[in-house]
């Protein structure tokens, strides 16, 4: 099993250049653009004839992001202390990437302002379409093959106006040879296959069925030819899609993992001619590491959903698992040498999206700038100001979603909130400005009403335990991805080794620090439900209002969830 | 106001109810002894062996008010080797018969397909008798939940 293995560093440590102190950020933001380019993030050990190209999870980020990497995310039983269950100076260690280099900013929180400050932000589509085209040319066209993973048309302003179609315009300009999908579906059955019918590439999923007949509902393989190699690649999208999101909104289609199906297809693929076997994922890292050990068969998984950056792709058994991150950081690439049917040889690596070093390919920016154009004045305008670190994700907190929770409760008068532990959403620097982009970039969806609910004690455990159930099931195949939903105005212990009805425990009023006692109600407001017709305020409009109105934000970091390991 | 779980999280799976101290009105104990007791009934007391039946369930309920199960068994469907019935029992349930397939050499093969209601997190059997006596079962766990968090 891969454990360690020396890939790029690059020549470039800004933190270890200025020592991480007090040095203003125009000096280390030139150093490190100065130092860093576009030629060292490009050099790549080239192999055989096959070249996958994987992004994912991009949640409708056309621009470069900030986005902190979490400072918590736990594995459970065989899957503790290994990747992607390893964060910080754990990661760095792991993999031997040194302190304040650029790979240490882009995959830890470690000295994560300062460095933020120095290496500036990660992604933009204009940038990964220079990356994209380079490797076309480097490598030849007929030889690579470029994979959405899905997670695409959600999460951003212009995203919401226009019904994904931002970004369906501009991926289009990437030429994906297929893609998979999760979110999508929150537009609903009727825009997803709109889309799908005009794109003009292929949105596999082996695992949509539909309801009434049990048939598939999408194509679940495609076939290529890629440098003389026969590749199949297959489909799996989110398999919880209608249990994490709006059923509702897809009544008709039935997901899960179906690791039976998946078999017969790619024993189907083989039969069909395949040498070499990729599954399209959207199952989530755990979930893929087990399914490579039930399903032969398979030569490659590229996986999204958990938004794990796992720097180089990781044997299990036979096959190759390379995780590629999300918002646009990074750019996942395997080579593969096929001989005899048999992939033999491969190399691999994320490519981190550094936008201050990486051209912008003018194609995709005047892309991006005619979808941006009609809302730029609404994009651009500020509603606050923020004093702390606002970030997101993390398996229990963040400071975003801290702001949020104070917002439920403040604007709608609740003694507890909930915010879903959602794990897209970007960060902002202390002194940012806060912009509707940037709220939009943590609330945007389909659903986004804020709900006002009395629940008694028992009933808030209830929630919290069955969340945490899906959150650290010591059985992957029972987990949903997102992080653990995030609470406010009440404080709690968890034990995610514990079983279900043991790992929550000490719920405690903030206000009072009362205990919450098991047949006494209380208010609580929270958004994101997955009902139909809920009542109440759009969460976006909620927390304008409240930012608007506070004009400075300052969320200090202090986890209100203690963890017992 | 009238409380709804559903609404906190967006919960999908309506009939969720988990094991909160007080709330569980049957333990799982005893509603694994009556299972055992209807499997004993359908049996005549023979304590069935694994293999030669599948049965197939989400790992997963999306909705518990519609739960697609569906059991297959190895058999040759004639002379001694044949499927004479398949009961289908769902341990949490208030009653956990939910439903008995009976096959003939007709059937040509035995293999069903049904959708059951599942109230909270349990496991489904499904038990085959042979025409030679022989009783083989297969066991899965459905897991009912809230969700809506998935991100």
């Amino acid at each position: 099993m891969f454990t360690r293995r020396d890939f790029l560093q690059y020549t470039v440590n800004a933190g270890a250049a200025l020592g991480l102190a007090g040095y203003g950020a125009n000096v280390t933001r030139a150093l490190a653009q100065q130092k860093l380019t576009q030629d060292d993030l490009l050099k790549f050990d080239s192999k055989g004839q096959v070249t996958l190209l994987h992004f994912t999870d991009v949640h409708a980020q056309l621009m470069p992001v900030y986005f902190r990497p979490p400072d918590t995310n736990i594995g459970i039983g065989d899957y503790a202390g290994i990747p992607p269950h390893l964060v910080g100076e754990e990661f760095l260690t792991h993999f031997g990437i040194e302190k304040g280099s650029p790979l240490a900013y882009a995959h830890t929180m470690v000295d994560y302002v300062e460095l933020a400050r120095a290496y500036g932000r990660l992604g933009g589509l204009d940038r990964t379409a220079t990356l994209v085209k380079a490797i076309r040319a480097e490598r030849g066209d007929d030889k690579v093959l470029f994979l959405d993973g899905g997670d695409t048309w959600q999460g951003s302003y212009t995203s919401l106006k226009s019904n994904g179609q931002d970004m369906v315009d501009c991926m289009k300009l990437l030429k994906p040879d297929a893609m998979v999908g999760h979110w999508e579906f929150t537009f609903g059955e009727d825009r997803v296959k709109e889309i799908i019918d005009d794109m003009g590439y292929p949105f596999l999923a082996s695992n949509i069925f539909d309801n009434e007949w049990d048939e598939p509902v999408f194509e679940s393989t495609a076939m290529f030819e890629k440098g003389g190699v026969k590749v199949a690649v297959i489909g799996q999208a989110m398999p919880y899609t209608p249990i994490a999101n709006p059923r509702w909104m897809f009544p008709k289609w039935s997901f899960g993992i179906r690791p039976d199906t998946l078999q017969e297809n790619v024993d189907k693929a083989r039969a069909d001619g395949a040498e070499v076997v990729v599954l399209l994922s959207h199952d989530g890292f755990d979930v893929d590491r087990k399914l490579a050990s039930v399903v032969s068969g398979i030569d490659v998984i590229v996986t999204g959903h958990t938004h794990d950056a796992v720097p180089q792709a990781i044997e299990i058994g036979s096959t190759l698992l390379l995780s590629s991150g999300s918002h646009g950081k990074y750019l996942g690439r395997i080579d593969l040498e096929v001989k005899d049917g048999k992939v033999v040889g491969h190399s691999s690596n994320l490519i981190p999206v550094f936008s201050d070093v990486i051209q912008s390919d003018p194609e995709m920016a005047t892309k991006i700038d005619e979808v941006r154009k009609p809302h730029e004045a609404e994009l651009n305008r500020v509603i606050g100001k923020t004093e702390s670190l606002l970030y997101r994700r993390g398996n229990f907190n963040g400071t975003w979603d801290d702001l949020i929770c104070q917002g439920v409760i403040e604007q709608r008068d609740t003694q507890i909130a909930l915010s879903p532990g959602f794990r897209w959403g970007t960060t902002l620097l202390p002194g940012q400005d806060i912009t509707i982009e940037d709220l939009y970039t943590e609330t945007s969806m389909s659903y986004p009403s804020v709900y006002r609910l009395e629940f008694t004690g028992a009933q808030m455990k209830e929630i919290l335990e069955d969340v945490c159930d899906n959150l650290f099931n010591k059985d992957p195949f029972f987990q949903q991805g997102g992080d653990m939903v995030r609470v406010g105005g009440m404080s709690y212990t968890c034990s995610p080794n514990a079983d279900m009805g043991g790992r929550i425990s000490d719920m405690r009023l903030m206000s009072t620090g009362e205990p919450l006692e098991a047949d006494k109600s209380y208010v609580v407001g929270g958004w994101a439900s997955v009902n139909e017709n809920v009542e109440g305020p759009a969460i976006y409009d909620l927390m304008e209002k409240h930012i608007t109105g506070k004009q400075v934000v300052n969320l200090p970091d202090q986890p209100t969830v203690k963890v017992n390991m | 106001m009238k409380l709804d779980r559903r609404q906190v999280l967006g919960l999908t799976a309506g009939a969720a109810v988990l094991a909160v101290a007080g709330i569980r009105v049957n333990p799982a104990s005893a509603a694994a002894e009556e299972t055992k007791k209807q499997v004993m009934e359908f049996t005549g007391g023979k304590e069935p062996a694994s293999g030669k039946i599948t049965l197939k369930a989400p790992e997963i309920a999306e909705n518990g008010n519609t739960v697609p199960i569906s059991v297959s068994v190895e058999s040759a469907m004639s002379g001694d080797d044949l499927v004479e019935s398949v009961m289908i029992l769902a341990e949490g349930n208030p009653n956990p018969d939910v439903a008995t397939f009976h096959f003939t050499e007709m059937s040509g093969e035995a293999s069903a397909t049904t959708r059951m209601r599942l109230a909270k997190t349990q496991n489904v059997v499904a038990v085959a008798k042979m025409k030679d006596g022989s009783v083989y079962s297969d066991t899965r766990l459905v897991k009912v939940t809230i969700g809506g968090c998935g991100g």
